[in-house]
């Protein structure tokens, strides 16, 4: 049973690529455009789109940490000769514009979260501020060069204005979300090269439709368990967006980033929730520090369920190598520990 | 009152840091002391970094295993050091001149092969350490460390008592006496390794020489000062985690910040030199 989604997963993964090799074959002889993409997630999301038409470069390796990485020379040589460059955006990736200036990049810069509904941090459902501007942008395919530098600028302004307002950037942990990403990864591509449009196209449609059937069954999963069983404790809070779509609670030590050290209040306050609330299931995280969880767990007896995925893919050959792997891993990992 | 106890009665995590950093403390306050007195006030810096690629070596061997991380760190500090000192013994370069060269390759290699290795957020995160994630095995590594810096420091301490006054005493000792610089340096090198998984590299020196040197500021007498110290250090890791827990504070910076507000109040207040002293006329006086 536990393996459902992930098995699941494998089937359309093959259908798709079946369907899609004879494209393959008729697009041999160009140059792939050269895309980096900022961490492990979004490199595989430029993969699935682009497939032959794309060599893509992750940044932030699988099971590395985005939020505390440090280019180095190398990252900055690799920018420099992209055609494309894709980040999350919303503050994710702090270190990204120096490296953007830096390394001399022309070409054309992509946010994958342009379009999604942020989530603010701190709960507060007051999302005036920083979203009129994302809206106007809206998905105007013909300028978007333009675009791209009006959002370095709009990103740069939200970093300076909000030190503790920001947005939760973990938007690809809803994969309603993650057909936007799609969507925004399609256009910079097509625009990159027209030629490859229909292929694209088909890849896309197909991406697209694996996603909605992920979607579909994680909803059927997640429904399987009452509502006020729910409860998960994860090290670090980059499960808000799949909290929202799919009706699970998490609890979290660090907030939405690993940068900040926790304080014993946070320890304390966090053993505390557990306490009241009887939380059924702890997990770590692949890319954060153990340490603190275990004694937590050790406190509460509230054992530790196994390592979530949460900002990066796990090493080749793993089961969460790919972005649609990695989510039908954490969403059967979640369901098995919540079932016992 | 309640707010003083109550976080150790209520909480498990509280209570392991506390007698973590009690521990600590305890070991801090002479060897601090003896470092500022042979004007090594800056060789805990060194040694302190100079743990970084034994960490990084053990943690490539072993993961996140406790005691192989502590050995890894334990043989790179003392292999720092005991080149130091014999550069500075038999070369005209001082110690502190050899230490500096050796805690920058070592810091050098250190940060090489962590980045060298893909996944470094781990390693990192040790060398930051976190005293609220202290575990049993990580007490009985501070609490074994810190016995065997203590036991040695016995065994020694009225010759670097003597050297710490007067560099030439240990002359006539001849082979005897470099032993005992030797010993010294490994219960610098013990107390680090019991620092560096609870305090991380950084914070642990500040535990170390800030509240030495703010027992000089009260007493000239040596074990006086190292009684003094401990006491501060004890009491800079309980108002520090106490702080932490009430004012949402980052753990190991608040309790070297307490650290630190004890030197400012001893430079300010203290007998010995006070700066509040040499500004009020009377009160010299009284003391002469």
């Amino acid at each position: 049973m536990r393996q459902e989604l992930s098995r699941l997963l494998s089937v359309l993964v093959t259908s798709a690529t079946l369907a899609t090799a004879p494209a393959l074959v008729l697009a041999a002889n160009e140059q792939p455009i050269k895309v980096v993409a900022t961490f492990s997630i979004l490199a595989d999301m430029v993969q699935e789109v682009g497939g032959d038409h794309v060599e893509v470069i992750s940044l932030v390796g699988p099971d590395e940490d985005a939020h505390v990485f440090d280019p180095s020379p190398a990252d900055a040589k690799a920018l420099a000769q992209a055609d494309v460059v894709v980040i999350n955006g919303l503050g994710f990736e702090g270190w990204i514009d120096r490296l953007v200036k830096s390394s001399g990049f022309k070409g054309q810069l992509v946010v994958a979260t342009d379009g999604v509904d942020p989530i603010e941090i701190g709960q507060t459902k007051t999302q005036d501020h920083g979203k009129p501007g994302h809206d106007q942008h809206g998905h105007d395919q013909h300028s978007h060069d333009k675009h791209a530098h009006d959002h370095n600028d709009h990103a740069h302004d939200k970093h300076a204005k909000h030190d503790h307002g920001d947005f939760d950037p973990h938007a690809w942990q809803d994969l309603a979300n993650a057909k936007i990403y799609v969507a925004n990864i399609r256009d910079a591509l097509v625009q990159a090269r027209p030629s490859a449009r229909a292929q694209i196209d088909l890849r896309t449609a197909q991406y697209v439709a694996q996603i909605d059937a992920l979607d579909q069954a994680t909803r059927a999963r997640m429904a399987e368990i009452p509502a006020q069983t729910r409860r998960v404790i994860v090290s670090h809070g980059a499960f808000e967006y799949f909290a929202k779509a799919y009706g699970v609670q998490f609890f979290s030590l660090q907030g939405w980033t690993t940068e900040r050290e926790p304080s014993a209040a946070d320890v304390a306050g966090l053993i505390r929730e557990i306490r009241r609330d009887q939380v059924r299931a702890l997990f770590v995280e692949n890319m954060s520090d153990p340490r603190l969880m275990s004694r937590i767990s050790e406190e509460t007896g509230v054992r530790i369920g196994g390592e979530l995925y949460s900002d990066a893919l796990s090493l080749p050959g793993s089961p969460a190598d790919t972005y649609l792997g990695l989510f039908a891993y954490n969403t059967d990992l979640i369901w098995s520990t919540l079932q016992q | 009152m309640d707010a003083l106890w109550m976080p150790f009665v209520e909480f498990a995590f509280m209570r392991r840091a506390l007698v973590a950093s009690l521990a600590l403390g305890l070991i801090s306050g002479p060897v601090g002391v003896l470092l500022v007195m042979r004007r090594m006030s800056l060789a805990g810096d060194a040694i302190a970094h100079a743990v970084l690629p034994g960490a990084a070596v053990g943690y490539f061997l072993a993961g996140m295993s406790l005691p192989v991380l502590g050995l890894g760190a334990f043989v790179s500090a003392l292999l720092v050091a005991l080149l130091a000192s014999f550069v500075a013994s038999n070369t005209s370069q001082k110690e502190d001149a050899s230490l500096a060269a050796f805690h920058l390759i070592a810091l050098a290699i250190g940060v090489t092969l962590i980045s060298m290795r893909g996944s470094s957020v781990d390693l990192m995160h040790l060398l930051f350490g976190s005293i609220l994630a202290v575990d049993a095995s990580a007490l009985i590594l501070i609490a074994a460390a810190t016995s065997v810096a203590l036991i040695l420091l016995a065994f020694i301490w009225r010759v670097l008592l003597a050297s710490s006054f007067d560099p030439l005493f240990l002359m006539p000792f001849g082979q005897s006496g470099k032993w005992a610089n030797q010993f010294f340096m490994l219960t610098v090198v013990l107390t680090f390794v019991a620092c560096f998984q609870t305090l991380g590299t950084l914070m642990a020196v500040g535990l170390l020489m800030l509240p030495a040197i703010a027992a000089r500021s009260w007493s000239r007498d040596i074990p006086k000062a190292c009684v003094l110290a401990s006491l501060f250090a004890m009491g800079s890791g309980l108002i520090g985690l106490l702080l932490s827990y009430h004012f949402s504070l980052p753990s190991g910076p608040a309790i070297v910040l307490t650290a630190g507000l004890f030197y400012l109040v001893s430079l300010l207040f203290g007998v010995n030199d006070g700066l509040l002293l040499r500004f009020i006329p009377t009160a010299r006086h009284r003391e002469s």
